[in-house]
């Protein structure tokens, strides 16, 4: 586990570079095609994250343990980073295409900016409540509807589209060259390494803080705890 | 092709620098907070230190 | 439980009927919404897509604000305690203002729609086409009805329960704004009413059976302590 920040970067790495000197041309975008092996599985990989956190607030409301709360805070707050950077890149792409820097007629595209807009209010309802169990709750009952929102708004959105325009990027799907698609998977394996290895450093960092405080109470005393007033992040019950 | 070629190829640039710029930001955070983890570690450490000289003093007494 | 969610039901819409705040308040503003409209889109009548664009927003925005207010007495007076203590299954009460806000649903569209016909639609409506409305309307309110309750009382118990409303409610709703406006462009047509595609009836019914079972699993965890 210890080789997994060198494993996710020697995997990233030969994805990108089998994306740019092994996979071929596309016939019908050129170059700005190679986009896609960046946009595509940051984009895979931040929806599976979102119902992750969905599975992991489960979890938490069927055993009550506050585990599970933290994974699924943390799941969601990583896919919301990538998500960021699948709508940078997504509408960067739109604008080599199309000529504009957002276009409608993406339905994936669409679909991730609606899933993207529901889950930034997860940070905003989590401060919005005191009491870190009734926070934790709320939270996990939130991570599961939008959990299930995520497959549901893909199919309706598609479905909007389909009538009006077909889509253009066939690349996403079937019929891909032999050799793109290798390209692809290994630039997909490489992003959900990647998430794994931000997941743990999260999980990481929360243990340090807590450790800490911990330790601080210990040595110092309650008063050299500073009070932790409001937060939007999940907090263990104290032990 | 080759006419596209320069357009495209900033785009394509841009928005691999984009991925790139988001986890090198995220990487900067993390570390401001492991830079702060630490400092209060050693602070941490120098409180303990100094508990153990004094428990030392009023044994010693 | 069916008696709990009788009992819940009837107590909101007695009280509504009582003293009615939520239901002329969303219907007012909903004919206001077609006033606003005319001015924005600068137009005298609309049809087809911009016919049904219209309604469902109208209708959309209208149900945020009787939703913001779905659980407000509830919570500002012992409302829940007093259910909790009492021997029923909790999803009763979410059953009860699901149908009450589809009741305050029905209610607002008597008014908005002969509202919107007068007003800004363009092509007139015969009884057939106000059938099919009315049939798609009813599984648009079941949709709305079912994640608005579930947005409301997650919203109710937070600091910022009128910001959270909309913020949470507009993205889950979006698919059924997708199957209102859909379902309802061929209605409006200028040339003459066509029939309702029955793709955009069977996806707001997936949505509304997905949603409803996910609230009804859900819903318990709210209503704790």
């Amino acid at each position: 586990m210890r080789a997994l920040p060198a494993l996710t970067a020697i995997t990233l790495t030969s994805g990108f570079g089998l994306a740019f000197f092994y996979a071929p041309m596309d016939a019908d975008q050129g170059f700005m095609q190679k986009i896609f092996y960046v946009h595509v599985p940051l984009g895979i990989v931040a929806l599976c994250g979102f119902v992750l956190g969905g599975i992991m607030g489960i979890q938490h409301l069927r055993t009550g343990d506050r585990r599970y709360d933290l994974r699924s805070y943390v799941a969601i707050h990583l896919s919301l980073i990538l998500g960021v950077g699948v709508l940078l890149t997504g509408s960067i792409w739109a604008k080599a295409s199309w000529g504009a820097w957002w276009v409608w007629d993406e339905p994936t595209l669409v679909s991730f900016l609606i899933v993207f807009l529901l889950y930034a209010c997860y940070q905003p309802l989590r401060f919005s409540i005191e009491d870190p169990e009734k926070q934790a709750r709320y939270a996990s009952v939130f991570a599961v509807t939008a959990g299930a929102f995520v497959p549901l708004n893909f199919i309706a959105v598609r479905l909007a589209q389909a009538v009006i325009h077909p889509r253009v990027f066939a690349t996403a799907d079937g019929g891909l060259p032999a050799k793109m698609q290798l390209a692809f998977t290994v630039c997909l394996l490489g992003m959900a390494l990647l998430y794994v290895t931000l997941w743990r450093y999260e999980m990481a960092a929360k243990q340090a803080s807590w450790s800490l405080r911990s330790l601080k109470r210990r040595l110092g005393g309650d008063e050299a705890v500073a009070a932790r007033g409001r937060s939007a992040a999940p907090s263990l019950p104290v032990t | 092709m080759s006419d596209t070629l320069p357009d495209n190829t900033g785009y394509v640039a841009a928005a691999y620098l984009v991925f790139l710029g988001l986890l090198l930001i995220y990487v900067a955070i993390m570390a401001a907070k492991l830079g702060r983890v630490q400092r209060e570690l050693q602070e941490l450490d120098e409180l303990a230190a100094r508990q153990d000289a004094e428990r030392e003093e009023a044994v010693a007494r | 439980m069916r008696q709990a969610v009788g009992a819940v039901l009837r107590k909101d819409l007695q009280l509504e009927l009582r003293a009615p705040q939520a239901v002329p308040a969303m219907a007012l503003f909903s004919v206001t919404t077609l006033v606003v409209f005319h001015f924005a889109l600068q137009r005298n009548t609309v049809e087809g897509e911009l016919a049904a664009g219209v309604l469902s927003v109208t209708l959309l925005f209208a149900a945020m604000l009787g939703i913001s207010r779905l659980f407000v007495a509830e919570r500002e007076e012992g409302g829940f305690d007093a259910f909790l203590l009492a021997p029923v299954d909790r999803t009763a009460l979410l059953v009860a203002k699901a149908l009450a806000l589809l009741c305050f649903l029905v209610a607002v569209e008597v008014v908005l729609v002969p509202a919107f016909a007068l007003l800004l639609l363009g092509p007139g409506l015969d009884a057939g086409t106000v059938a099919q409305l009315a049939g798609l309307l009813l599984l648009v309110d079941a949709g709305i009805a079912v994640v608005g309750t579930l947005v409301s009382a997650i919203a109710v118990q937070t600091r910022t329960r009128d910001l959270l409303v909309p913020l949470l409610g507009l993205p889950l709703l979006i698919p059924v704004v997708i199957g209102l406006a859909r379902g309802a462009t061929p209605l409006f047509l200028e040339a003459g009413a066509e029939a309702l595609p029955g793709r955009w009836l069977l996806v707001l019914a997936l949505y509304d059976l997905t949603f409803g079972l996910l609230a009804y699993a859900l819903f318990d965890y709210l209503v704790e302590d």
